[in-house]
């Protein structure tokens, strides 16, 4: 008797609305300028670029472009301000100008949403749910230790560094710049910041409610450009510490730029995060947690959990569940509170993604994607799975940076820890199983800063991030996020 | 062909994560259900109701109103759908039976010592037969939680299967009373023996005590459902009980099984609502959408 294939069917005819979230409420300005010593200066080049909505095309606002001279005047600001005002205030007094900057992000943190979305592509959802109050917490996290590093590190005497320079990415443009910020000032350091230049608008909001907060002139400094006005930053003499979030390849000419010199840097940078199923775990959810970690900003996300390991006795029903709940994503309109799957952040990056979905196909592996509508204008990327690679393969081996996962299966517990391992990365990973014993043990073993335990992409200002290996090094969030600050 | 007797096979049942469930829940709960597709939701739910009473207060009149108020929602707002199902004790289906004629709405009867379980298998066997021999098209049973969390599943297994025996050509709903089984893994593992049993619906529970339906247990089910139609090819039904008394939540609930098992449960055929007040919500949510204005509940008649 031939078997009937059963299949559940998801085209219910009762589709959801669009549900936008409202604009009229953001302000923007045509044109952004230099946040330099509390004022807002043209940049010496007289040069603007142009910052998009990669949803659909359109111009956003125009930024100014420092170069060398700009960085100079940037970096002279928080000199000034960390010598006569920042590293003399009484500790308790540091802590309450980061208690304003985090209550008045929590005061907008509608009007961030919209503009991270509208800038970034990413969908409404997240970041009105994860980056706008992550942000906030980040800094309210940060004002509780301005005044206590004494019991942060005991019997030694902690001293701030001077100025920081912090290069973020266009991934999580606010929650990065929060991340580097709020450590930064709680330790007594002030800041020159340049955030990515495909999304610098909600760092330059941030530099608003600096100013709104009373933030010393120069206390912290937000300056915008491309490649060039981050080297610039970089290769400063009077920098103390450079904090960087982005590419490993960037991360190593960092490296080779400050070595030999007395600079301290921390690097967070790429990843090609394992996420492990094993056959005793809770498939439902660790479907969900698949989800979360490939799916999750559009894989635009350095600890996405991008290589795939199922047990082998569960693969077939873990690839079934997943393409079930990949038929629910709604890909298209960021601001459409429903959306799931927002735009690619940039033509650029949807040409790697592009380039990667072709490379893996050449390679031979078998490509999945859920019959979605892809709107016309904007960048956009189908959710993808990759099938029958290899850990040879060039889509299990380098980042993508896209929503795109690569999936294997394994036998035993020491197969999937030698797979796991074998990567230039180390930044996150993923362990699902039911077993206690099972999840420390070889959690113990996966070289990766970050390992989740029966969840994917959760995140705490209390808990430390960063990498191993070419994923970077160095600490963000927790008490060991102040130490990169300090010198004992 | 003769039904062999169903022997319980103790199957492992899949292990549940709680913070997975509440994850998913999250995103469930963003969605956005507006203009089309909150009106056509609600009326959708509105046909998914089992309009239900089960108090030691139920009288004939009582019933016989409810029966009215089944085939008459809202006259006032035309081309309402029906409810499913009138959900009441056995003593009463017969009358309801009567009040119903030619509606096409059922008869539910609770039935097997409702809500407790707390009997013996002769008079929940004597309990349901009374109730199909009254007329019920379905029946809504209790399982003996005492024995599940003994550990003792063949006995609820052999209960199930015999009260399903008994029920003939109607439906049977199991209710494994979700608020005391303590945890997500227990309630997986009584769908399942329900399921296995010969449920035709699982339902979360009586509606006596708290917490009844939740959208987390409810995925949990529907799960279990899910798992069940890819291994054989049957379907099951759901039906959430108690505590769902807005709109919004129903909505919520749909949105659960769109996602969850799609098309084909979307129907009162295997999805239900157990709630005495939703459908009045429902019923001025739908009005509201005309007329933009939320009503008074005075409005709408109670019963």
């Amino acid at each position: 008797m031939a078997k009937k294939t059963i299949k559940i069917n998801f085209d219910t005819g009762w589709d959801l609305s669009p549900a936008m979230e409202n604009t009229s409420h953001i302000q923007l300005h045509n044109q952004y300028e230099l946040f330099i010593g509390g004022k807002w200066e043209k940049p010496s080049s007289g040069k603007y670029f142009a910052t998009t909505n990669p949803a659909d095309e359109k111009k956003l606002a125009m930024i100014a472009e420092a170069n060398e001279k700009d960085v100079d005047k940037a970096v002279k600001a928080a000199r000034k301000a960390y010598g006569t005002v920042w590293s003399k205030m009484p500790a308790k007094e540091r802590g309450k100008y980061i208690y304003r900057i985090a209550r008045l992000i929590q005061e907008k943190a509608r009007e961030f949403a919209v503009i991270e979305t509208l800038d970034g592509g990413k969908p409404i959802r997240e970041s009105r749910d994860i980056d706008v109050p992550l942000a906030a917490a980040h800094f309210f996290y940060y004002a509780g230790w301005a005044d206590k590093l004494d019991y942060a590190f005991p019997n030694r005497k902690p001293t701030s560094l001077g100025v920081a320079g912090q290069i973020t990415p266009w991934n999580f443009p606010l929650l990065m710049a929060a991340w580097k910020i709020a450590p930064a000032l709680a330790t007594g350091n002030t800041v020159v910041l340049k955030p990515a230049e495909t999304t610098p608008l909600t760092a330059l909001k941030l530099a608003e409610i600096i100013q709104e907060a009373g933030l010393p002139d120069g206390v912290v400094n937000i300056i915008t450009g491309a490649g060039e006005t981050g080297a610039a930053i970089v290769n400063h003499n009077d920098v103390d510490k450079i904090a960087f979030t982005g590419s490993t390849n960037v991360g190593k000419i960092i490296q080779d730029s400050i070595a030999g010199t007395p600079k301290k840097a921390t690097l967070e940078l790429g990843g090609k995060a394992a996420n492990i199923i094993f056959e005793d775990a809770p498939l439902d959810q660790a479907v969900e947690g698949i989800i979360n970690g490939i799916y999750f900003n559009q894989g635009h996300v350095c600890c996405a959990g991008s290589r795939l390991f199922v047990q082998e006795s569960v693969y077939d029903i873990v690839l079934r569940k997943l393409k079930d709940r990949m038929e629910n994503l709604v890909l298209g309109n960021p601001l459409d509170k429903n959306t799931d799957i927002g735009a690619i952040n940039s033509k650029e990056q949807l040409k790697v993604i592009n380039n990667y979905l072709k490379i893996g196909q050449e390679e031979g592996a078998e490509m999945y994607q859920p019959n979605c509508k892809v709107p016309s204008k904007g960048y956009w990327c189908k959710p993808t799975l990759f099938t029958n690679v290899s850990q040879s393969n060039r889509i299990v081996q380098e980042e993508i940076f896209g929503p795109v996962l690569a999936i294997q299966t394994f036998r035993t517990v020491a197969e999937v820890i030698e797979k796991a391992n074998n990567t230039p990365y180390g930044l996150s990973a993923g362990v699902w199983t039911d077993k206690g014993s099972k999840l420390f043990n070889v959690s113990a073993q996966l070289k990766a800063g970050v390992i989740w335990g029966n969840t994917f992409n959760k995140f705490d200002p209390s808990s430390p991030f960063g990498g191993y290996k070419e994923s970077g090094f160095g600490r963000e969030g927790g008490l060991h996020g102040l130490k990169p600050y300090l010198k004992f | 062909m003769t039904k062999s007797k169903l022997i319980y096979q103790n199957n492992p049942s899949p292990t549940i994560d709680q913070v997975g469930i509440f994850d998913r829940i999250d995103r469930i709960t963003s969605r956005s259900i507006k203009g089309t597709t909150k009106i056509e939701g609600l009326k959708m739910a509105l046909n998914m109701v089992d309009l239900t009473t089960l108090e030691g207060a139920d009288t004939d009149k009582k019933v016989i109103q409810l029966c009215n108020k089944a085939q008459h929602l809202h006259d006032a707002y035309p081309n309402l759908p029906n409810v499913a199902a009138v959900c009441v004790y056995p003593n009463f289906v017969k009358i309801a039976k009567e009040s119903l004629v030619g509606s096409g709405i059922n008869v539910a009867s609770v039935a097997t010592a409702f809500p407790s379980g707390q009997s013996s298998l002769k008079v929940k066997l004597l309990d349901t037969k009374i109730a199909i021999d009254a007329g019920a098209e379905e029946v809504d049973m209790v399982i003996s939680r005492g024995k599940f969390h003994e550990g003792d599943y063949n006995f609820v297994f052999d209960e199930i299967a015999a009260i399903k025996a008994a029920c003939g050509d109607s439906r049977l709903k199991v209710i494994l009373e979700t608020g005391e089984l303590g945890t997500f893994d227990r309630v997986r593992k009584a769908s399942d023996i329900a399921i296995d049993a010969g449920a035709d619906f699982i339902k979360t529970s009586t509606g006596k005590i708290s917490p009844a339906a939740t959208l987390p247990v409810t995925l949990v089910m529907l799960e279990a459902i899910k798992d069940h139609y890819y291994k054989t090819g049957i379907q099951v039904g759901m039906k959430p009980a108690g505590g769902i008394s807005n709109s919004k939540l129903a909505l919520q609930y749909l949105m659960l099984v769109k996602e969850t098992l799609g098309k084909d449960w979307l129907t009162n055929q295997w999805f239900r609502f157990g709630a005495s007040s939703l459908a009045n919500d429902l019923i001025m949510q739908l009005v509201k959408q005309d007329s933009g204005v939320y009503q008074s509940k005075d409005y709408f008649s109670k019963d």
